[in-house]
């Protein structure tokens, strides 16, 4: 058990390629850390370098209390769980659980013990005489945290460990995974492309895009205040409408379309606005509303997804299957449920309008604009 | 993809001699081919311990006479062996120069291309009549395959068998449409039974390349073409053929290079170091001026000019034919 | 389609014809007595000397020094089969890891200096490679036989291809397991390339017991031919002689074609496999 430190970590390539800038996160003891961001923001290079598959190029990383930079990934005291499990496959389970232990020199009944342990916590006891090629995918998922929890590491790490499984067994894996973890209270790092999976595990998540942290937080805090309109647009399903606006005064123009409120004068006057598809709802009549065209809808059971044009600019509404559909409709949203971004710089402009835009509670809609 | 000749890089075969390999190096982008692994051992002097006996043995049986061929292809060899001068490059002048190994390389130019185009057709025919049928199929490959276990020139002995004056079935078969038949006294002859004897011993190995080539061609193409396309002739030459293309390509240098070095063993049994009035090919030639007439400047000129053979063979097919064969 | 699939199995039958007769002639003629073979010409049907003709060749002293028996090339055939394989497989398995589990400094030198060995045959530098031979005084040694047939790259790539195609995790997961080269090599390595080594082991046997050209410059002593290499002298006698011996040429050939035939035989789905899908 210990906690994790990595100050001010680079990671730089022969031809000068940097696939992580200068990345700084520090995890408490106990904690499960989940890093996410789409293919090449780094995430897999940063954690890779915590277990010491790639040299760190700058920075330091420390577990525990001591620099691991120049540690053999195997001295690290850290576990690794790999995305196409990496078993070996001549040897059976228990060799595969046992196999870093025995060159560590641990004696056998230690071994034994610690085996039978790991086996009987994954329901994986009637297969330890078996070889990996013998096993489904999920009992080979098992086999591979078997063998990352008979270590006792001060850390595992997981580099994508879900995505060779399919979508059921990822369900049910990704909650035993945290369940277990829970139990062990090792300090996790844990690598994914999927922000389903990596909102459900993480006590804090950490959204990494072009090698640089865009945000760190709870998984509902980046959800409701994304920092910038990638976390926006790459957190959460489907993903925020990113909708380009003006303001006039206290109305909002997205093309010919318009929405008044009183509270939005701190505002910049161009702006990219941001809305979650479930915040939009049918507008009651005499309700200011915003016409959306619609071209096709998804079927999710609880909910649906209506897809449409806004002024000619695409927007996503999930809305109850209940209400009727027609081939427009006027939606309307609480002035305290749009996100406001940066239109060059894509950065939150959250702290700036607070005071105006107001808090989540506000719902009071917006009045319809003249015209 | 599961199969080797479609999917790019592999090298196949012991390559008997030669070329093979080079093309399937270059189609594997050499420059990022040479590092594997994204993580490695990093070990001063380990690599090295490992690499050494490799090594050592490429550097003295390699290296070593490779520069020495070029090197004795510009001095002429003292008749008794009082040391050797310096003839810049009159030996190859004087063996481009020959009327006889001009009329060698002719021969063997005509003898690689019929080698090649009967034994490829050959295999392909066999191939695709043995991946229609269900029934036996594991039988006719077993029994298609085996002489590729035969050495050149065991296949020449039986060659030569099969061609003999008195007991001799094929000479006999001759006999039946007026071809008096002399192999090893007729020039024609006897290059007629080396191109039979060469061909046989090759189809296995063509065989059992275009065999699993085929294999490995998805039952969902072929499926797609069967909806697309009645005519099965037109399917084979429209989706089967191309599809077979890598396989074909790397079977065309591979068959070249056997025919010119490796038939040596069926032609060496049939011409039985009577070369004089039979038909012989370049390696041949090499063979016998460097060690029966002890022509050690010559030889080597024929060996280097070997050599450049190979190489512009090797980027003349890498260059022209590749680029009209479909990779996926 | 009965039609088409008829005229396929004709196709096949003609093609095994054309393949297996000539062996089976070759078998069928060698149990006959060289006088019969002499006067019947070639036959399909077993004749009455079969064990007599082979305890012949294979115990009878031949060749020009009359020391040489079957027996004795077989043996010699074996070992230079065997030696081969067995040099291939350990020599290109240890490059071939050093070349892909390893970062040095002339990997890639290294890397090009063994892939040129590809281009150059044997057969065209046949005569330098002769003199070194005679240099090092290797002539008539199996050592001169077996190992300047070592120097090329093939089984070298065979195993570099194999070894890419395992994946990069195992690597990793064994270091992060504290495995360090030697302990990766034996604990992992080997045991996943036992079905590679086996494949690669038959095809370079077959290679080794077939080589001719090598075999005939390096061994003039008849007590170091092989079986391949002897069936040059055993043409160049039989030529010469009134009533040939047909049948021990024959029998000869049979001896010769015989282990490589089996091996390739028994072991053909292991052979196909290496010879066709070495990445996989």
């Amino acid at each position: 058990m210990a906690q994790i430190n990595i100050t001010n970590v680079s990671k730089i390539y022969a031809g000068g390629v940097e696939a992580v800038k200068s990345v700084s996160l520090d995890i408490a003891d106990g904690e499960f850390i989940v890093l996410v961001g789409p293919s090449g923001c780094g995430k897999s290079t940063l954690l890779r370098m915590v277990a010491g598959l790639e040299a760190i190029s700058k920075g330091t990383v420390e577990i525990g209390d001591r620099v691991i930079n120049d540690i053999e990934p195997a001295e690290r005291d850290i576990a690794m769980v790999f995305q196409n499990y990496a078993l070996y496959p001549h040897m059976t389970v228990y060799n595969n659980l046992a196999y870093g232990l025995k060159n560590r020199g641990t004696p056998k009944a230690e071994i034994d013990a610690r085996v039978a342990e790991a086996a009987r916590m994954l329901e994986i006891e009637p297969y330890l005489t078996r070889k990996p090629r013998a096993l489904s995918g999920g009992q080979r998922q098992r086999v591979a945290m078997g063998r990352a929890i008979v270590r006792k590491p001060a850390a595992f790490l997981f580099d994508e460990p879900l995505s060779n499984l399919d979508a059921k067994l990822r369900v049910t894996m990704r909650g035993e995974i945290k369940q277990l973890q829970k139990r062990l209270g090792t300090t996790s790092l844990y690598v994914t492309h999927d922000q389903l999976e990596a909102m459900t595990l993480a006590d804090r998540l950490v959204v990494l895009n072009g090698g640089q942290i865009e945000q760190i937080g709870r998984p509902l805090d980046v959800y409701h205040t994304p920092a910038s309109t990638f976390v926006a647009s790459f957190i959460g399903s489907p993903a925020m409408n990113l909708l380009r606006a003006t303001r006039e005064g206290s109305r909002l123009h997205f093309g010919s379309q318009v929405l008044e409120s009183d509270r939005l004068s701190a505002l910049p006057t161009e702006l990219t606005i941001g809305i979650r598809a479930e915040d939009l709802r049918v507008a009651r009549a005499g309700e200011q509303s915003l016409t959306m065209k619609v071209d096709y809808i998804e079927e999710l059971g609880a909910q649906r997804l209506v897809h449409g044009m806004l002024d000619g600019k695409k927007l996503t509404a999930a809305l109850s299957p209940e209400i009727e559909l027609s081939d427009t409709i006027a939606l309307t949203i609480a002035p305290s449920r749009l996100h406001f971004f940066d239109v060059t710089t894509g950065k939150r402009l959250a702290q700036i309008v607070d005071g105006a835009v107001g808090k989540r509670e506000d719902t009071g809609a917006l009045e319809m604009a003249g015209g | 993809m599961t199969h080797a000749p479609l999917s790019s890089p592999t090298p196949a075969a012991p390559f008997p001699s030669g070329a093979g390999g080079l093309f399937r190096r270059f189609k594997a982008r050499p420059s990022e081919d040479t590092s594997a692994k994204r993580v490695q051992f990093n070990s001063p002097l380990l690599p090295y311990l490992f690499l050494a006996p490799q090594m050592a043995i490429i550097f003295i049986f390699f290296y070593w006479p490779s520069v020495q061929a070029i090197q004795s292809s510009f001095y002429l060899e003292d008749p008794f062996g009082f040391g050797s001068s310096f003839v810049g490059l009159a030996n190859y002048t004087d063996v481009l120069k020959s009327n006889e190994y001009l009329g060698i390389a002719r021969f063997t130019a005509v003898f690689t291309a019929l080698v090649t185009f009967f034994s490829l057709s050959i295999g392909l025919l066999l191939a695709v009549k043995a991946d229609g049928v269900i029934r036996g199929n594991a039988a006719y490959k077993t029994l298609l395959i085996w002489v590729y276990a035969i050495a050149p020139p065991v296949a020449g002995l039986m060659g030569m068998m099969m061609f003999d004056q008195h007991i001799g079935p094929l000479v006999k078969f001759a006999g039946l449409f007026g071809w008096e038949m002399k192999v090893g006294l007729n020039y024609n002859d006897t290059a007629f039974a080396m191109i039979v004897v060469s061909v046989w011993k090759q189809i296995p190995y063509n065989f059992i390349f275009f065999l699993s080539g085929l294999q490995g061609i998805p039952v969902s193409v072929r499926e797609a073409a069967i909806m697309d396309c009645r005519s099965g002739l037109r399917r084979f030459w429209t989706v089967i053929l191309p599809l077979l293309a890598p396989t074909a390509f790397f079977l065309l240098i591979i068959n070249t290079t056997y025919a010119l070095f490796d038939t040596f063993g069926v032609i060496d049994v049939i011409v039985k170091d009577k070369a004089a009035n039979n038909p012989i090919t370049l390696v041949y030639k090499v063979y016998m001026d460097g060690f029966r007439g002890n022509d050690l400047g010559g030889s080597s000129a024929q060996s280097v000019i070997l050599m450049i053979i190979v190489f512009v063979l090797t980027i003349f097919q890498f260059r022209f034919i590749e680029r009209r064969v479909h990779y996926n | 389609m009965y039609r088409t699939k008829f005229f396929d199995h004709v196709i096949l039958l003609s093609g095994v014809f054309l393949m297996v007769g000539p062996l089976l002639v070759a078998l069928m003629t060698s149990s006959h007595e060289a006088a019969d073979i002499h006067r019947n010409g070639l036959s399909i049907l077993p004749g009455g000397h079969f064990i007599e003709t082979y305890e012949t060749v294979l115990t009878k002293e031949g060749g020009f020094t009359g020391k040489i028996t079957g027996l004795r090339m077989m043996m010699n055939s074996l070992i230079l089969g065997l030696g081969f394989a067995a040099g291939k497989v350990l020599l290109s398995m240890l490059a071939a890891y050093a070349l892909v589990y390893f970062r040095f400094r002339f990997a890639t030198i290294t890397f090009w200096m063994i892939f040129t060995t590809l281009l150059l045959p044997l057969e065209v530098r046949i005569l330098p490679s002769y003199e070194v031979m005679n240099t090092l005084h290797l002539t008539n040694t199996y050592t001169g036989l077996i190992v300047p047939l070592l120097a090329s790259a093939t089984g070298t790539f065979y195993f570099r291809q194999f070894f890419k195609s395992i994946p990069d995790e195992l690597l990793e997961a064994a270091r992060i397991d504290g495995a360090g080269p030697f302990k990766f090599f034996i604990d992992v390595i080997v045991p996943l390339s036992k079905t590679m080594m086996a494949a690669i082991f038959i095809i370079m046997f077959v290679y080794g017991w077939n080589q001719y050209l090598w075999p005939t410059l390096m061994t003039t002593e008849e007590g170091f031919f092989t079986l391949v290499r002897g069936i040059k002298q055993i043409l160049l006698v039989w030529v010469g002689s009134n009533i040939p011996d047909y049948n021990q040429a024959f029998a000869l050939a049979i001896l010769a074609m015989l282990p490589p035939v089996m091996i390739v035989m028994i072991f053909q789905r292991w052979f196909i496999k290496g010879l066709t899908e070495s990445d996989k």
